[in-house]
């Protein structure tokens, strides 16, 4: 019971902070939006059982993320004023085709039989999460590793100055 | 809470993010957008990860990488706007149209 | 020789030939060339004569030499030639003259920038005429008969530079055209009733009757019109005056000695025919008779020497045709010699008498006799032969002609008043021309005789002229008559009558004694003679208008014809040509306009509907990214929906249709 009422808050919040995100003026408020969304999804993850996550994505979205979303804004704000428009020309046919697209999936999802387990609720998922990063699935953990540093290197590279 | 809750909640959560991903002219909102997509997809996988193999994480694991990918990109984006900025001095997508015919 | 007597006539063919092509810049040579042909040719016609008169047989001369063209049952065609007395004797005569003419001409003509050309026309016609005479049957004597008609419009028109000569030629051509297309129709006739051209066949079968009645009479009187064009009778005689354009010796040839006759020769050849059907022969009688009368009547008051003399063979030449119609064959045939030679010594001596004075009329003459000894004396033989005075060649032939014509007594008389005028005009010419004052003193100062080359002619034709009749004196046995014998085999000797001997003498005798009195000693006048009998006068010196006739009742009306058919034919013949190249031009504009409309507008249209294409589908290339994301998301969408085909239901559930 309890769980359904935190489940439709963060459902609400979440849906309304991403409308909020698509649609609002300023970019800044847009951010700060997306950031009141990434918490709720945070929160959504509690719900599922996955604090990991939960924390992981906190950290990351919320902290490095947005951050880094929040510096780009400042950085090139002068331009990119109220005067300007905030949407392109395609909106109405953007919407018409997203609901579509959002019927068509859940229809799909309707329609599709989930063998739902019944071997209980996941228990010490920051455990095994790390575990798994161990054995199973150590080379994408080092691939990944490597990515980011070439994705460091290359925001670097890329954003420098010149001459400098 | 069911199963199906969650994945409509991802689908209308992705749903608003490629509406926001196609219409919005500030590059920056583009890439806010690619994040809300990105979150949806996340949610869809801890959910399956729940409700379909509770004792096996692979679900979690996944979107742990999904979420460092999703970093990395931003990262670079984020870069690449603001370059685009530094000689163009906007950052509106709809200038961006060199590769046209 | 008697055996191929075609050489005769191959001789001057050879010489036309070698002329044309070969010696026609070298003026002595063609005329030498042409000169020895015809000289050769004289000298075979006399051994052929002398063979001819050394024949001594049952059946009179008769050989055939002729290979066949075409052999059907039933038609027969064949080259080849017959030699008989009569052709012996047409042979003698177109020879002589011939080679008279063509001696004569070397002075007459000498200076004349077509000196070789004239030789070899001369030639040619001397050719044709030959082939004509030794001819064996009527489609062979036909094709020369053309022949000759066509070197004659050669020779009349010599001089085609003078306006009056091109169209004398043309006269002649076409008004001989005229008789030869009735010739032609008899031939037709001919050949197809009879199946055969061959004298001989022919005549066989006539008597035996294969057509008879009125069927013979048309063919006989459709051959005759051959005759009447190109002996110029009645009514076809208006194109020998005229004629006189030519060169005099061509004249002399032609219309005096050769293609005149070739018209009485036709008839001569024919007699079997024309004894069987005695309607044609009174045909030819009359014509003959009516010609003689008018063209003498017209001669009376002529002043043109030439015209004069054209009249005189006009006269002379319907005498004869006469003589063949009442049925005497010696009569015509024997007049058509001697009419040969002294004609032919007339026309060369007026001929010379124009080379002295330059000039044709005689009223301008005058006095000549001085001047021009032989010519005069000459000419004088000649008018004497042909008035009918004995003992002259002239005197026998006529009367022959009279003795054939006293069984009708409206012929006899009628042929005593041409004998009268003939008489009458010859000498009125020749006082006129040769004796008196001379009307032109300039003319007169510059007269001169003839050279040699034209005296010797005239000089031996007027032996000829004195002693050429004496082979046909009637108190000979084997005279003219008997040699003569081709038709029929009987030899027609007319028992000589002293009686119309006498009458036809004092008959000429008067007319030279009027024409003495009118021109010579001046008693009678001329001039109030002719304002007596004006309305009379002005008919003879008008030709009785004939000629004025011809041309309003058929010249014009063919004129007017011809502008007709031309207007016809270059409005609506021209018309439909033009109209159908201006239909061309028109379909070729509409198949531009199909080619540049239509199947250009295909090819431009592929090009501009891919210009058009490639120019709205490079549009899709925005180079945003959004449209691109737009892009796929529809495409998302779509395979979404048609993947799931109920899900389409469903949205149309959802929308209202279902």
């Amino acid at each position: 019971m309890m769980e359904q009422i935190v489940f439709y808050l963060f459902a609400f919040l979440i849906v309304v902070s991403a409308l909020a995100v698509v649609s609002l003026r300023n970019i800044f408020h847009c951010a700060l939006f997306l950031i009141l969304c990434l918490f709720c999804v945070a929160g959504i993850y509690v719900l599922l059982y996955a604090e990991f996550i939960a924390v992981v994505q906190i950290l990351l979205y919320v902290g490095a993320v947005s951050v880094l979303i929040i510096f780009a804004i400042m950085l090139t704000s002068q331009l990119a004023g109220r005067h300007a428009a905030m949407t392109n020309e395609q909106t109405f046919l953007g919407a018409f085709l997203s609901l579509v697209m959002l019927f068509g999936i859940v229809y799909a999802l309707t329609n599709t039989f989930f063998r739902m387990s019944d071997q209980g609720l996941p228990q010490k998922s920051s455990f095994e999460i790390g575990r798994l990063l161990m054995t199973t699935f150590v080379l994408p953990f080092e691939l990944v590793s490597v990515l980011l540093l070439a994705a460091l290197v290359g925001a670097i590279v890329i954003a420098r100055r010149e001459g400098t | 809470m069911q199963l199906m809750h969650y994945l409509t909640l991802a689908a209308i959560l992705f749903s608003i993010g490629f509406y926001g991903l196609i219409t919005r002219r500030n590059a920056i909102a583009i890439l806010m957008s690619l994040e809300l997509m990105f979150n949806a997809v996340n949610i869809n996988l801890v959910a399956f990860n729940r409700f379909v193999t509770p004792t096996e994480f692979i679900g979690q694991v996944f979107a742990i990488f999904v979420i460092v990918v999703a970093a990395a990109e931003a990262t670079v984006g984020l870069a690449i706007v603001i370059l685009v900025y530094r000689n163009w001095r906007s950052i509106d997508a709809d200038r961006v149209n060199l590769m046209k015919w | 020789m008697l055996d191929n007597i075609f050489i005769i006539p191959s001789l001057p063919l050879v010489a036309f030939i070698l002329i044309i092509f070969f010696t026609r810049w070298k003026e002595k040579l063609s005329a030498g060339l042409s000169i020895a042909a015809i000289g050769i040719g004289w000298v075979l016609s006399l051994v052929v004569m002398a063979q001819v008169l050394a024949f001594h047989g049952e059946h009179p001369l008769h050989i055939e030499q002729a290979f066949t063209v075409i052999d059907y049952p039933g038609f027969h065609l064949e080259m080849g030639t017959l030699l008989d007395p009569l052709t012996a004797m047409m042979l003698i005569v177109v020879t002589t003259v011939s080679f008279m003419v063509q001696v004569y001409s070397l002075g007459y003509m000498h200076g004349d920038p077509r000196f070789s050309r004239y030789y070899a026309y001369l030639s040619l016609f001397t050719f044709s005429m030959l082939g004509l005479v030794v001819a064996n049957n009527f489609f062979l004597i036909f094709i020369f008969w053309e022949l000759v008609g066509l070197t004659s419009y050669f020779l009349i028109g010599f001089w085609f530079e003078k306006k009056s000569a091109s169209d004398a030629g043309k006269k002649a051509f076409i008004t001989t055209k005229i008789g030869d297309l009735g010739f032609l129709v008899g031939l037709m006739m001919m050949g197809m009733f009879l199946g055969t051209f061959n004298y001989a066949e022919v005549f066989a079968k006539i008597e035996a009757g294969v057509v008879s009645g009125g069927l013979l009479t048309a063919m006989a009187i459709l051959i005759f019109c051959g005759a009447v064009g190109k002996s110029a009778q009645f009514p076809l005689h208006v194109w020998l005056p005229d004629a006189m354009e030519g060169p005099t010796p061509v004249s002399a040839l032609i219309h005096a000695a050769t293609m005149v006759a070739a018209g009485v020769f036709l008839v001569a050849r024919t007699m079997a025919v024309f004894a069987a059907a005695p309607a044609a022969a009174m045909t030819v009688a009359w014509i003959g008779l009516i010609t003689a009368f008018m063209a003498a009547s017209i001669a009376l008051v002529q002043n043109d020497i030439k015209r004069i003399l054209a009249y005189s063979t006009l006269s002379q030449l319907g005498y004869m045709m006469m003589a063949l119609g009442l049925g005497s064959f010696t009569a015509g045939t024997f007049h058509l010699m001697t009419h040969a030679f002294f004609k032919a010594l007339l026309f060369l001596g007026a001929g010379s008498v124009i080379h002295a004075v330059h000039t044709n009329d005689i009223q301008e003459m005058g006095g000549l006799s001085t001047k021009m000894k032989t010519t005069m004396l000459t000419f004088i033989i000649a008018s004497l032969s042909i008035a009918g005075i004995p003992p002259l060649s002239g005197f026998w032939s006529k009367d022959e002609i009279i003795t054939a014509a006293s069984h009708k007594p409206f012929f006899m008389i009628v042929a005593l008043g041409v004998a009268f005028m003939t008489a009458f005009y010859m000498f009125r010419l020749c006082f006129l021309t040769f004796f008196g004052k001379p009307r032109d003193d300039e003319r007169h100062h510059h007269a001169h005789e003839s050279p040699r080359s034209m005296t010797f002619p005239l000089v031996f034709l007027a032996v000829l002229s004195i002693c050429a009749g004496w082979v046909g004196i009637p108190w000979l046995s084997h005279g003219y008559a008997s040699a003569i014998v081709t038709f029929n085999g009987h030899p027609h000797h007319a028992e000589p009558n002293v009686l119309l001997m006498l009458a036809s003498t004092v008959v000429a005798l008067s007319g030279i004694g009027l024409a003495y009195l009118m021109y010579y000693k001046g008693t009678i006048s001329p001039a109030a003679m002719g304002q007596r009998f004006k309305p009379i006068y002005t008919l003879l010196y008008n030709k009785y208008y004939i000629d004025e006739i011809y041309d309003a009742v058929i010249i014009r009306p063919t004129y007017a014809l011809a502008r007709f058919l031309w207007s016809f034919d270059a409005t609506v013949i021209d018309g439909l040509v033009n109209f159908h190249g201006d239909f061309t031009v028109w379909l070729s504009t509409v198949k531009e306009w199909f080619d540049t409309h239509i199947v250009d507008g295909l090819v431009n249209g592929l090009g501009i509907v891919t210009g058009a294409a490639s120019s709205g589908l490079r549009l899709v290339q925005t180079g945003r990214l959004a449209h691109y994301l737009l892009a796929i998301l529809l495409g998302m969408v779509v395979l979404m929906l048609v993947a799931g085909a109920n899900l389409l239901n469903w949205a149309l559930v959802l929308v209202g249709i279902r």
